[in-house]
């Protein structure tokens, strides 16, 4: 019976590095919400929440203690099973997204060569791109059951948006794709660490147009039209009480976390520390100092994304759509153009 | 037509140019505003540690004078609840008997005084009625209560701590850390 002979040892940590990753994602997260809510404050002249715990450090938990022991609402009207999956199915597909990122090179343990990536999938983008897109059924289906007609106009809102961004987003990512002849994720890393630039250099109009629309498709002011709270009264989310609502809440941080980590990864060199020659340290410590330069670089994207919150307002809906469509596709495309000609060029 | 003020100014409808049509430069511009304003100093009070300084014609809540021998000053002639406009006052006069000289000032005294806080509007009439500096208003403000009953404040409530028989409760009172 040699059928079920699988390799334990390597199901075990695949297993505890999701654990952890997990784990880890959503602690960041919490504390993402409370980062929010400091930087708002910080960039307003304010001192920003400060009494729960020492520097109000305690905050999220005591956030995430208020939503649990909120009253849960299922409205009579609505459809209860897609009710519940909506939050649940956001969650998910927010949380996916980190089987890919390679968050550090391998670490040396037990005589084992542990990978820090959950799955090196050889069209590793193409699968982010799916599970992102998979995002928006979430909010869809959430708007949908509601039974409320700000909430399936929210929907609808959130749909059309993504599907629009969605675009210039792939078209950015094929200039990119172009540059580095692969599509893993871990491949495309190491390529940056290994080589003399990050992909930035040669990407730069790629990446504007990739951050543009990564801002896009997590919902984030100023493209945060699905929630738009003056005209929607809270959009997709209104029915939603308890942590349901949390769950709402808390996927667009993940989704933030996320889309830092692959813009981190795609063009900002992932784990690479620049002017550090990881060869001078042990490998496992190197592998350490991979880890931290990534989450060093998503907290700095995580910041811009909460500085941009902070300073823009939210566009108008067709403003969104104009934007979409007749500014970011067509630069999108010229920037494939471009850097289709000046590759033929070198040739 | 004549403008009214010269603060109108007259709206700018000249095309915008291909960089401000970009907006990617104005909104670098708006975000180095947002970035500066973290080096701003914050005006926050932190108030339970700190309290902002009140004036010093801050109207508060009231007390009821004595004088230095430590006898109340309220004759009860009902002049404050006369010049108070949201009548809050009442009181009860009564006749000083012998042997009370030392509680009482003169021979007439407010054998009850009662201020309904909630009717209160703090504008200090009642001190400048009163013909016997017995009613002041004093720097601190009404503190929450649970029943409306609560705050309708009677004698043992305004009355300021004897100078002579309570120094400590006077110094509490008077905010010095006894």
């Amino acid at each position: 019976m040699t059928l079920l002979a699988l390799d334990w040892a390597f199901m075990m940590e695949k297993l505890i590095l999701i654990i952890i990753i997990v784990f880890a994602s959503l602690g960041i997260a919490l504390y993402t919400t409370f980062g929010e809510r400091k930087v708002a404050a910080i960039l307003q002249d304010r001192p920003g929440p400060n009494r729960a715990g020492p520097f109000g450090l305690l905050q999220p938990l005591a956030d995430g203690l208020k939503l649990i022991m909120k009253e849960e609402i299922i409205p009579t009207a609505s459809s209860k099973w897609l009710f519940i999956l909506g939050p649940g199915l956001a969650m998910t597909a927010s949380l996916m997204t980190c089987a890919v990122i390679p968050w550090g090179t391998a670490l040396h343990l037990f005589g084992r060569t542990i990978e820090l990536q959950i799955a090196d999938v050889n069209i590793g983008i193409l699968y982010v791109f799916a599970v992102v897109s998979m995002g928006v059924y979430g909010i869809m289906i959430g708007g949908w059951a509601s039974n409320n007609k700000f909430s399936l106009m929210s929907a609808l809102r959130a749909a059309s948006q993504a599907i629009s961004y969605e675009i210039a987003m792939g078209l950015a990512l094929i200039a990119l794709l172009m540059t580095t002849g692969t599509l893993s994720l871990k491949t495309i890393v190491a390529d940056q660490v290994s080589g003399h630039y990050w992909n930035v250099v040669y990407q730069p109009l790629g990446f504007l147009i990739f951050f543009i629309c990564a801002m896009a498709e997590c919902n984030r002011t100023p493209f945060d039209l699905p929630e738009a709270e003056n005209e929607l009264n809270f959009g997709y989310h209104q029915e939603y009480s308890s942590m349901k609502l949390g769950f709402y809440l808390f996927a667009e941080y993940v989704n933030m976390i996320m889309s830092s980590a692959i813009m981190a990864s795609m063009y900002f060199g992932g784990y690479d520390l620049p002017f550090f020659d990881e060869s001078t340290v042990a490998p496992n410590i190197a592998a350490m100092i991979g880890v931290g330069t990534l989450l060093l670089k998503i907290v700095l994207f995580i910041f811009l994304f909460m500085w941009i919150r902070w300073t823009i307002p939210r566009f108008r809906y067709d403003q969104l759509m104009n934007l979409g469509w007749k500014k970011m596709i067509p630069l999108a495309l010229f920037n494939m153009l471009l850097t289709g000609a000046l590759i033929l060029s070198k040739l | 037509m004549q403008a009214l003020t010269n603060k109108s100014i007259a709206v700018n409808r000249t095309p915008m140019t291909i960089w401000e049509r970009l907006y990617l430069i104005n909104i670098i511009k708006g975000m180095m505003i947002t970035f500066s304003h973290m080096f701003k100093k914050q005006p926050t009070i932190r108030y339970p540690e700190q309290k902002r300084e009140f004036s010093p014609v801050f109207r508060g809540l009231h007390v009821l004078n004595r004088d230095e021998q430590g006898r109340e000053n309220c004759t009860a002639c009902g002049l404050c609840a006369v010049a108070c406009p949201a009548e809050a006052i009442t009181m009860e006069a009564a006749e000083r008997q012998e042997g009370e000289e030392h509680l009482y000032k003169e021979e007439k005294y407010a054998a009850k005084y009662e201020i309904n806080m909630l009717r209160c509007i703090f504008c200090g009439l009642c001190e400048e009625a009163c013909p016997k500096d017995a009613i002041y208003l004093s720097e601190t403000f009404a503190p929450a209560n649970y029943t409306r009953k609560g705050f309708i404040y009677d004698k043992n409530d305004l009355l300021i701590p004897n100078t002579l028989t309570n120094a400590t409760a006077l110094a509490q009172a008077k905010g010095v850390e006894a």
